[in-house]
């Protein structure tokens, strides 16, 4: 494997993440985890395993939960990117599906927890009214390693009752 | 674990696409969904020169039913081919396999015809187009072909796509009428590659007999194995076949390997066991019921 | 009004940073920091002959290249052997780098600094690094037969032998009435914590002061092996663990190569420097563990009573030793569980091989002893035709036995005795949540429907709260917050939250008013560190002494104030004041401000505190004597040794008859650790230790080929358990009070994983009728066992 180390060209590419618009320069293998992460300083997404299994580093890509740890950021110019911190409520507290992990112990150490809100959010807008074995379902291609998933069942539940039924407003 | 340098193009349009992919020969490869080629990145296990991301080929994103077949265009994501309702009907054995692909997440953004690029002998889609007697449509700047399934899949991760050429597109025909197909699949984890799967595809006469039938399984060999099932099934009426000798017919076809997961004879063991419990519940279909395997019918459990 | 904390399932504090993504894992810091990566031997066993890094000073980004004889000082010596043994008679430590010989894939041979990681890897792939292999040493096997030495020093290739005896257990089972012998066998697994290991290290030229974070589950050992290692005055090193994505044992061990390297790059470049381990980094240079081979010989009555167990096992330890002999310690005195054995005698060898060390992975030896007995115990009922969970009944320690003294060493050096606890409790409230008696007939009952249903149970008494010590600070601010700081370090375990909810118990202040850091050498330098088990009853019973200490000297300080008598006050809410007397009270926020007689009034805290007039006169100086400024106090807590905590598991299994899938219908788990302090966090670790079980079980196998190469370095191919494989766990439990320490608690954080081999093989014999002697057991290999013993096939 052998390539003449010329500088890497950088390709001008824009996001829009959590509906802000950024404009970066970076490399074509930049991942977009790693865009997110340090060019865009989004630090809530992580990097499990860089090889697509983990499901840390899920968010959605116009509204399509995908790993950020699969995808260039170039590949992704011009899409609407939602990250955890995107998960936020509009006033900048919890969101639904934050506050549900936060209620029912959904997580311990905390690593793993982005890729499941982008994933449980997304799930959530599409399945309003889960039951118990589509909610396990629905979180089984993201990896816990504290929590034995147990709590994480019933806060996908939670979750959902939440959006369905906002019961106001939670400081952060 | 960061993949190496690579020089980035991003065509437009499927000819800027072929005249790129010309000039790059074996140093190109495409990257549509990614699901498959980024790891090998990260994990610096290929290092292609050039990268042709032809995600901006919106002509190539399409799912088309058509009386004679679905055809899928290569930006069609495996989410989009599984959840859609007219290739569905047309042809059940997409969505029957699809749902045993990885996990929705890869789904959302790889792409059948990548998978089929890809041609792992674990991958569920060379199978499915191996069972129909699909084709793949590629093309170059020397023209269009296109290349029948059987002679597709070359070997383990090798495909008949020469460098320069662009996968456009799958076709899977439409089963006959009267026809019925079941995936059946054994994975360590849900989600993992098949340990062994096996797809049927059944059809019967106007009396309800087996006219034809035939399995295509995975994980047991470099490439899809296809086994004509006539021998034990055909004639039979479709609640009356011999589900179990079609299996030890297709057990007797394969010749898996061992690895670390599974050993050679269990391989070939579940292929047999598959078989069986897939061509039942392809008849079934064929005669009109309902596949049994749905939702809550938990993984593991006899059926 | 203030609940008692203590006891009560709160939500966490930790969490809204955490659920939002404003936790600071290490890789959310250093923004600017230089990027580290390593060149690692793709050879299990090699002379290094040459490093050629020439091709890579052309990589742009490139900082500089460091190989063994770049490495100064103490830098260059082996790292340290953290725990000394005498029966470890053949230690040996690598070198940060590899010093002209490397011993497993993986082992760092160069280290890179670079503008970023990319470009450090780039750079990596160029340095050409010329190797002579040598032939490697894999598995317990091979170890044994030793044609070959990991050591050329070390020719038997035996690190440790150890022998622990109570009675003569060899000539008891001679003169027993029944006798039985096993071999027996778990796998390798690994921690693999969701994030891997990482240091960020920064060097203040100006002020000669070094910091570092590090994803690690002891920032107080790492700084003083730190300073030890790169000559700087301990004071003027400060360590802190960051949020850290879970340690589950790996993140103890210290200091790694990397923890060493980048520092002293730092320091060298007068630049930061930050190194992210990715996931086959992960595989290949951290730590693994579990993997033993025991052989059991028991001696028994008619009724299944212990007469004598003697157990030889081997240990493999990979290639080098820095943690010691703590695994296979463990395994030898853990696997006595709940029950008497009679005379013992537990003997073992602890092996080099060519691959990865071996070092405490959640459970740290407990799993494999664990399983050796309870399969002894299953075999004894199997001869006998008698109830499994009889025979283990007939065994028990019973608790008016406790304390119970076994005659041996536990792994923190002190006996081996137990505190309490009671068995025959614990296995009855089992029994009856898993329904013990009615899954005979259901089991009957799915048999003759063609269904293979097996149930399994497994008993477990786990030593945790070890010391030598921990320590903890609390201070009362003058605006009424309080603040807690203790030594030892945090990966999910929610201190952040217990800990306040012990201090806010303690002192009468509301939980919202306390904030607790964890794992910061600023904030609190003595410490040991987070391992098995013993944060909670290490960090909260010294929280609590030292909140003690707080609450009395602001009762103090109240009486003097209020003219009254400290035993007639109590403190309600942040409020001091006198039972049964309304408005006659201070807030504590003005104790504070009294507790450090100031000449200025810096806020309106201190204003107000100057209508109360403290001190006694002019003839006592305002800082009495013995006393200090301030409402705060220090706590420590130094258990004269481990308490025990206990548990029984239940699995019922389901396997298919054609493909040998295994399915788990149930878990249950009856779990003892004294006092909860928080009961939802408790359970979550139960739950997150039943899925490692499941996994350890089911799934988890670290494969190496006899060339020594890992074959299944990654995520791919080393199975850990979606939520699709792990069950729905089934909770009770006891509490049966440490009488150990203050608070009466026992810890928790490993309960969940210790049966989980032990169970799923009896749940699974059981289903079977078959003899499972090793774990973990894949559907592949149950098929093959089924064909070896039926000959007729796959049934």
């Amino acid at each position: 494997m052998n390539h003449d180390h010329v500088s890497e060209a950088l390709h001008e590419t824009r996001l829009v993440v959590n509906g802000v618009q950024h404009t970066v320069r970076v490399p074509a293998r930049r991942l977009l985890a790693d865009c997110l992460r340090h060019d865009l300083g989004l630090t809530g997404t992580h990097l499990g395993c860089e090889h697509g299994v983990c499901g840390a580093c899920t968010v959605l890509v116009d509204g399509l939960p995908m790993r950020s740890c699969l995808l260039f950021a170039v590949t992704v110019d011009g899409a609407e990117i939602t990250t955890t911190e995107g998960c936020r409520s509009a006033d900048g507290g919890l969101g639904p599906v934050q506050r549900a992990f936060m209620e029912c112990h959904g997580l311990q150490c905390g690593f793993c927890t982005p890729g499941f809100v982008t994933t449980v959010t997304a799930f959530i807008r599409d399945h309003p009214d889960p039951t118990e074995a589509e909610a396990r379902e629905a979180i089984g291609g993201n990896l816990c390693r504290c929590t034995g998933y147990q709590n994480i069942v019933a806060s996908v539940l939670r979750a959902a009752e939440l959006v369905r039924a906002p019961e106001g407003e939670t400081g952060p | 674990m960061k993949p190496p340098p690579f020089r980035y193009h991003r065509p437009s349009t499927v000819e800027e696409a072929l005249a790129v992919l010309a000039e790059a020969g074996h140093d190109g490869k495409v990257l549509a969904g990614g699901q498959s080629l980024v790891p090998l990145l990260n994990m610096r296990l290929a290092a292609p020169g050039q990268l042709v991301d032809v995600n901006r080929l919106a002509e190539l994103a399409y799912v088309r039913t058509g009386t004679e077949a679905v055809q899928v265009g290569a930006l069609a994501r495996h989410a989009e081919v599984e959840h859609d309702a007219d290739a569905h009907r047309a042809v059940p054995l997409l969505r029957q396999a699809l749902e045993d692909l990885a996990h929705p997440t890869i789904r959302n953004r790889g792409t059948v015809v990548g998978s089929l690029v890809h041609a792992d002998p674990s991958g569920e889609m060379p199978a499915v187009l191996t069972l129909l007697g699909g084709v793949m449509e590629l093309a170059s700047v020397k023209g269009r072909r296109t290349v029948p399934a059987a002679e597709f899949f070359v070997g383990p991760l090798e495909s008949a796509l020469r460098p320069g050429e662009l996968a456009t597109a799958a076709v899977f025909p439409r089963p006959p009428a009267r026809s019925g197909s079941a995936w059946r699949e054994v994975a360590r984890r849900r989600g993992d590659y098949a340990l062994c799967g096996v797809g049927v595809l059944v059809t019967l006469d106007q009396d309800r007999r087996v006219q034809a039938a035939r399995a295509a399984c995975i994980s047991v060999g470099p490439t899809p194995v296809l086994v004509d099932l006539a021998e034990a099934v055909g004639g039979r009426p479709h609640d009356a076949a011999d589900w179990v000798a079609a299996g030890a017919l297709v057990a007797a076809a394969v010749d898996p390997e061992d690895d670390i997961h599974a050993t050679a004879a269990y391989r070939r063991h579940l292929a047999g066991v598959l078989t069986a419990r897939a061509g039942h519940a392809a008849a079934l279909q064929a005669a009109g019921s309902a596949d049994r395997r749905g939702p809550g019918n938990p993984r593991g459990v006899p059926r | 009004m203030t609940t008692r904390m203590f006891g009560e399932p709160i939500a966490r504090r930790e969490d809204p940073r955490l659920v939002a993504g404003d936790g600071r894992f290490l890789d959310d810091l250093g923004a600017g920091a230089l990027a580290a990566a390593f060149v690692r031997s793709p050879h299990a066993h090699a002379r290094v002959v040459d490093v050629d890094a020439a091709a890579a000073l052309d990589v742009d980004g490139l900082v500089a290249v460091y190989t063994y004889e770049d490495l100064d000082g103490r830098v260059a010596e082996p790292l340290p052997l953290l725990i000394p043994h005498p029966s470890l008679h053949a230690p040996r430590t690598a070198y940060p780098l590899a010093n002209g010989v490397v011993r497993h894939v993986g082992e760092p041979v160069a280290m890179v600094v670079a503008s970023d990681r990319y470009v450090a890897e780039d750079a990596c792939d160029r340095i050409r690094v010329a190797y002579a292999p040598l032939p490697p040493v894999v598995g317990i096997d091979a170890a044994v037969r030793a044609e070959h030495a990991v050591h050329d020093d070390v020719p038997d290739n035996v690190a440790a032998h150890m022998v622990q005896e109570v009675g003569d257990a060899r000539a008891a089972i001679a003169a027993a009435p029944q006798r039985l012998e096993l071999h027996l066998q778990i796998e390798r697994s690994a921690s693999m914590p969701l994030e891997g290991k990482g240091v960020y290290a920064r060097w203040d030229a100006a002020d000669r002061s070094l910091r570092v974070y590090t994803s690690t589950q002891t920032s107080t050992s790492v700084r003083m092996a730190l300073a030890a290692k790169l000559g700087v005055p301990v004071d003027r090193v400060e360590v802190v663990a960051p949020d850290v994505g879970g340690g589950f044992g790996v993140k103890i061990v210290h200091p790694w190569p990397e923890e060493v390297l980048v520092p002293w790059a730092a320091i060298r470049l007068g630049r930061e420097v930050k190194w992210v381990e990715d996931r086959r980094e992960h595989f290949v240079s951290s730590a693994h563990e579990r993997g033993q081979r025991h052989t059991v010989r028991v001696g028994f009555d008619d009724d299944g009573r212990l007469l004598g167990l003697d157990v030889e096992f081997l240990h493999d330890n990979g290639a080098y030793t820095p943690y010691g002999i703590i695994v296979p310690i463990i395994t030898s005195t853990q696997l006595l569980g709940p029950y008497k054995p009679g005379a013992y005698r537990v003997e073992f060898r602890s092996l080099y091989t060519n691959t990865v060390i071996v070092t405490p992975y959640r459970g740290a030896g407990r799993p494999q002893g664990v399983f050796a007995m309870e399969r002894t115990m299953d075999a004894i009922a199997e001869r006998l035709g008698r109830d499994r969970a009889e025979v283990r009944e007939v065994n028990f320690i019973r608790p008016e036995e406790m304390p119970y003294d076994h005659g041996l060493i536990f792994q923190d050096g002190r006996p081996l005795v137990y505190d309490s606890g009671d068995y025959p409790a614990s296995l009855a409230k089992l029994k009856k949540l898993v329904g013990w008696d009615e899954l005979a007939a259901e089991r009957a009952q799915a048999r003759t429907e063609g269904r293979r249903v097996g149930i399994g149970l497994a008993c477990y008494v786990e030593g945790t709260g070890v010391g030598p010590y921990e320590g903890a600070h609390v201070r009362v601010e003058t605006n009424g917050k309080v603040v807690v700081a203790t030594g030892l370090t945090t990966q999910g375990q929610g201190h952040e939250t217990v800990f306040a909810q012990v201090a806010a118990s303690e002192l009468g202040v509301p939980v919202e008013d306390v904030a607790v850091v964890t794992g910061d050498t600023r904030r609190f330098k003595y410490a040991v560190g987070t391992f098995a088990s013993r944060a909670a009853v290490m960090s909260g019973n010294a929280v609590a002494l030292a909140a003690r200490k707080v609450r009395a000297k602001a009762l103090r300080i109240a009486g003097e104030a209020l003219e009254v008598d400290p035993a007639d006050l109590e403190v309600v809410d942040g409020i001091v004041r006198v039972r049964g007397v309304p408005d006659a009270e201070i807030p504590l926020a003005t104790v504070a401000v009294l507790a450090n007689p100031l000449r200025y009034a810096f806020d309106e805290e201190a204003k107000r505190a100057t209508q109360f007039a403290v001190g006694g006169g002019t003839d006592v100086p305002p800082v009495r004597d013995g006393d200090e400024p301030g409402l705060e106090a220090a706590g420590w807590y130094s258990p004269i040794r481990s308490t025990f905590a206990n548990g029984v598991h239940a699995a019922v299994v389901e396997t298919d008859p054609e493909t040998a899938e295994v399915k788990i219908l149930r878990y249950c788990v009856v779990h003892d650790c004294g006092r909860l302090i928080n009961p939802r966090i408790v359970e979550g670790q139960i739950h997150g230790g039943v899925a490692q079980g499941v996994g350890g079980a089911l799934y988890e196998r670290l494969v190496y080929d006899e060339h020594g190469q890992l074959l299944n370095a990654s995520f791919m191919d080393f199975l850990m358990p979606y939520a699709s494989e792990v069950p729905t766990v089934e909770t009770d439990h006891l509490e049966t009070p440490s009488p150990l320490n203050p608070l009466g608690i026992k810890g928790a954080g490993e309960a969940g994983v210790i049966p989980g081999a032990a169970v799923f093989a009896a749940a699974i014999s059981d289903a079977e009728g078959l003899w499972i002697d090793r774990m973990p057991i894949s559907p592949s290999e149950l098929w093959e066992l089924r064909r070896q013993t039926t000959p007729k096939g796959d049934g």
